[in-house]
């Protein structure tokens, strides 16, 4: 394996118009947070039933993705998988434009933003919540020490291992926390399970992976560098095993919610009765986003079923945080357990969600955030390898 | 004393230390029985609380919802929705699955002693007063909502849209978090809330409020006497609201 | 040369030229602060902000010093009625205005006098005191 050489991506007039369309994204999701201000959350879909909607669902997604995104540099790294080491550069930079764009989302859908500072400052510790904004800055800090220390010359290799060990116990910290924030509330039957941190590690092993690919591919192709078919390949074997696991982890929570009567409810919600959750969940998480990649990378493993495999995994990663988010949401409190509700506003039914535009524009505005950001990162920085082809995998693995 | 003429220090210690003692020992006594009524601030010796009989109250009153609405300046926004609009307090009629029986009862913030919604607001403006009555400091909610995720009893309201005209005694602004607050404003002030004035005014009587932490108010006689249960009460939240013939 | 002297004095005069620069504060009704309107002005911040913490979390209302209060004497009225935060006369907004210092309490508070509230203790006399409530619930039982 030759010595890798990175270097920044030209400013062609095609990054520069992807550029732009990006900076739209960004411009209109930040119109979109203007009149929000103004005008106050009525003009959104979340009411007091659902209060978490699809702006929360785009930066879970991207949190999340951007825990996992950290993985290939952690295979290199802590796992010692030479062949991901030319890549751990661009996946430390990946990891922070990703959780930057999520944490975007959710600054900017608070209803007193103008209060981060509050945020950043006052904290309740025993609120998983107020840990997050700790371990979100922190990985912050420490994903960019990582980076700092790959990028210096006549560093200590063993250092520059050291951090990130570092960085990948805290990204593990991370990701349970945010598991964390629905795992341990106890009112909803659809959240309180001690499953959910796990779930949402290898929900980012996933979906982190697959943004990966997918970004870096991309990048590579707009710089005219080759991106080796095995490496490929291999990646989106790896990219199955994760979807696996993820599939695993969904199969026991729901075999353990349907087992206990009290939430045979919220099952039988999701699995069955729900409409929209219902086929998100069987169709999008489960098929599209679960079943086909697996199939298509290890039935048949080739570049394209690589791409396509990492697009299915994103798109059924959404669904899943979806139905996770808003049909948590959408099936009533059992407030009252052996009576019906005759008469009672929004009382014991499930509750509607209706996306408006502003919430869609901010969460593809925190989209575009990120990939702009990994974008300008590659551009700027010395990140991205010139040469990822299969001639130049390492003999042993 | 000795016989001396004049007060010797020894003598004026004396003395100062028995009037020191009697002093002491008032306020000792007092603290033992709860506090005085108007102690300054939220007594930690109380724990204000309601009792609310189910079997008094009429499935076509809503007394309670107007008077608490009009109390604390809530009520439908200029754009809103039933969806959107708060609701500090509502009505819910049930019926028993088992039995038919209906039954109809207002359910607020339950005012629980281990509140799920101030374990997990991540900048503490979800409290708990020291006299059980649990509050949003809305000069540092940043409206993120968790709290109404983590009610067992959709007892909050995210305020919507901008607010104009508050009542002085209920401040709520756009892009916070709000919840019925037992009218801490009026039990402050030694007053009852305005939901039991109105349940009383109505005719009904079906609220009743006192201090839950002394042994010789109504609602602790009554709590001893006749059943009750809390909402949800497998989860262990010991809520101030109780309910009667529910 | 002399162009420049001329032009340096015109701008050193430019406060003569510009009328009244400070604020017009509206005046107020009542008796004035015992600290002193400077102390008010510099420190009303600090001041409000350490006391709204004793009323909220502590439950302490006797601290004299209420956003009520305020308006009490520092309201200005136009056309007889007393104006909001809204309206650029409102007393607070004259000095914010000039200094661009954004109030937030607004959002929350009202910015207009109290009419009906409760300043004081209730006595056991009227009806919905918590003492004269529990006469009649303690009646009522018997």
């Amino acid at each position: 394996m030759e010595r890798t050489i990175y270097r920044e991506i030209r400013a062609t007039p095609q990054v520069m118009q992807l550029g732009g369309l990006l900076a739209a994204f960004i411009l209109a999701a930040l119109w979109s947070v203007y009149t929000v201000e103004h005008h106050g959350h009525v003009i959104t879909g979340m009411t007091n039933q659902i209060v978490w909607g699809l702006p929360h669902v785009f930066a879970i997604f991207l949190i999340v993705a951007a825990s996992g995104a950290l993985n290939v540099a952690s295979i290199a790294s802590v796992f010692g998988q030479k062949a991901y080491k030319p890549m751990a550069r661009f996946s430390s930079l990946l990891a922070i434009a990703l959780l930057v764009g999520g944490l975007a989302v959710v600054v900017l859908d608070l209803g007193r933003p103008d209060r981060l500072i509050v945020a950043m400052t006052t904290y309740n510790f025993s609120s998983v919540f107020a840990w997050n904004v700790l371990l979100y800055n922190g990985f912050i800090v420490i994903v960019g020490g990582y980076l700092v220390l790959q990028m210096m010359r006549k560093v200590d290799p063993r250092l520059v291992k050291a951090a990130g060990l570092v960085a990948f116990l805290w990204r593990l910290a991370l990701t349970t926390g945010t598991g964390s924030i629905f795992g341990w509330l106890v009112a909803r039957p659809g959240y309180d399970a001690a499953i959910m941190a796990p779930l949402f590690i290898v929900m980012s092993f996933a979906f982190g992976l697959a943004v990966f690919i997918l970004v870096t591919l991309w990048l590579f192709t707009l710089s005219g560098r080759i991106f080796g078919d095995a490496l490929l390949i291999r990646m989106g074997r790896l990219l199955g095993i994760f979807a696996a696991a993820v599939l695993y982890f969904t199969t026991v929570q729901h075999l353990t919610n349907l087992y206990a009567t009290e939430h045979g409810g919220v099952e039988r919600f999701i699995l069955r009765d729900g409409g929209i959750y219902t086929l998100l969940f069987w169709g999008v998480q489960v098929v599209i986003g679960g079943l086909a990649p697996i199939a298509l990378v290890f039935l048949n493993p080739s570049r394209s079923s690589t791409v396509l495999a990492a697009t299915l995994v994103i798109i059924g990663g959404f669904a899943q945080v979806y139905v996770i988010v808003i049909g948590g949401q959408a099936y009533p409190l059992d407030i009252f357990p052996g009576f019906d509700v005759i008469e009672g506003f929004n009382e014991g039914i499930v509750n509607p969600y209706a996306p408006s535009v502003y919430e869609l524009l901010l969460g593809l505005g925190g989209v575009a955030i990120a990939l702009f950001a990994a974008g300008l990162g590659a551009k700027v920085l010395r990140v991205l390898p010139t040469n990822l082809s299969d001639a130049n995998l390492p003999a042993d693995r | 004393m000795t016989n001396r003429a004049e007060l010797t220090r020894r003598d004026i210690l004396k003395s100062g230390a028995a009037v020191a003692s009697l002093t002491l020992a008032l306020g000792v006594t007092l603290m033992a029985f709860g506090g005085a009524a108007d102690a300054k601030g939220a007594d930690a010796g109380k724990r204000w609380g309601l009792l609310i009989d189910a079997g008094k109250c009429d499935a076509d009153c809503s007394d309670c919802v107007t008077a608490c609405s009009t109390e604390n300046g809530w009520g439908h926004g200029d754009h809103g929705s039933p969806e959107t609009d708060p609701a500090w307090i509502r009505k819910v009629t049930l019926k028993e699955q088992s039995t038919g029986r209906t039954v109809s009862a207002p359910i607020m913030c339950q005012h629980c002693e281990a509140p799920p919604c101030v374990d997990v607001c991540p900048t503490g403006a979800s409290m708990q007063r020291p006299d059980g009555i649990v509050l949003v400091d809305k000069h540092i909610c940043i409206g993120c909502r968790y709290c109404m995720m983590a009610c067992p009893f959709k007892a909050r309201s995210f305020v919507h849209e901008p607010v104009t005209d508050q009542k002085v005694n209920a401040p709520r602004g756009n892009g916070t978090v709000e919840s019925c607050t037992l009218c801490v404003h009026r039990v402050d002030k030694g007053r009852i809330p305005a939901c039991v004035e109105a349940c009383e005014q109505a005719g009904h009587s079906a609220i009743l409020f006192g201090d839950l932490n002394d042994p010789d108010s109504p609602i602790s006689k009554a709590l001893e006497q006749y059943p009750s249960i809390a909402l949800r009460d497998d989860l262990g939240l010991n809520p101030a609201v109780r309910y009667q013939n529910m | 040369m002399i162009l420049r002297i001329a032009l340096l004095l015109a701008c050193l005069a430019a406060p003569v030229w510009a009328g009244d620069l400070m604020p017009t504060i509206p005046a107020a009704t009542g008796d004035p602060h015992p600290e002193g309107n400077d102390y008010m002005r510099r420190n009303h911040m600090e001041m409000m902000k350490h006391d709204r913490d004793l009323t909220l979390r502590q439950g302490d209302r006797d601290i004299g010093a209420s956003l009520g209060q305020c308006f009490d004497c520092n309201a200005v009225e136009v056309a007889g009625e007393p104006v909001g935060y809204d309206n650029e006369q409102h007393f607070c907004r004259t000095c914010h205005d000039y200094a661009a210092v954004k109030v937030d309490c607004f959002m929350c508070h009202t910015s207009k006098p109290a009419t009906d509230i409760h300043r004081t203790m209730a006595t056991a006399d009227e009806p919905n005191s918590i003492a004269a409530y529990l006469t009649r619930v303690e009646g009522a039982e018997q």
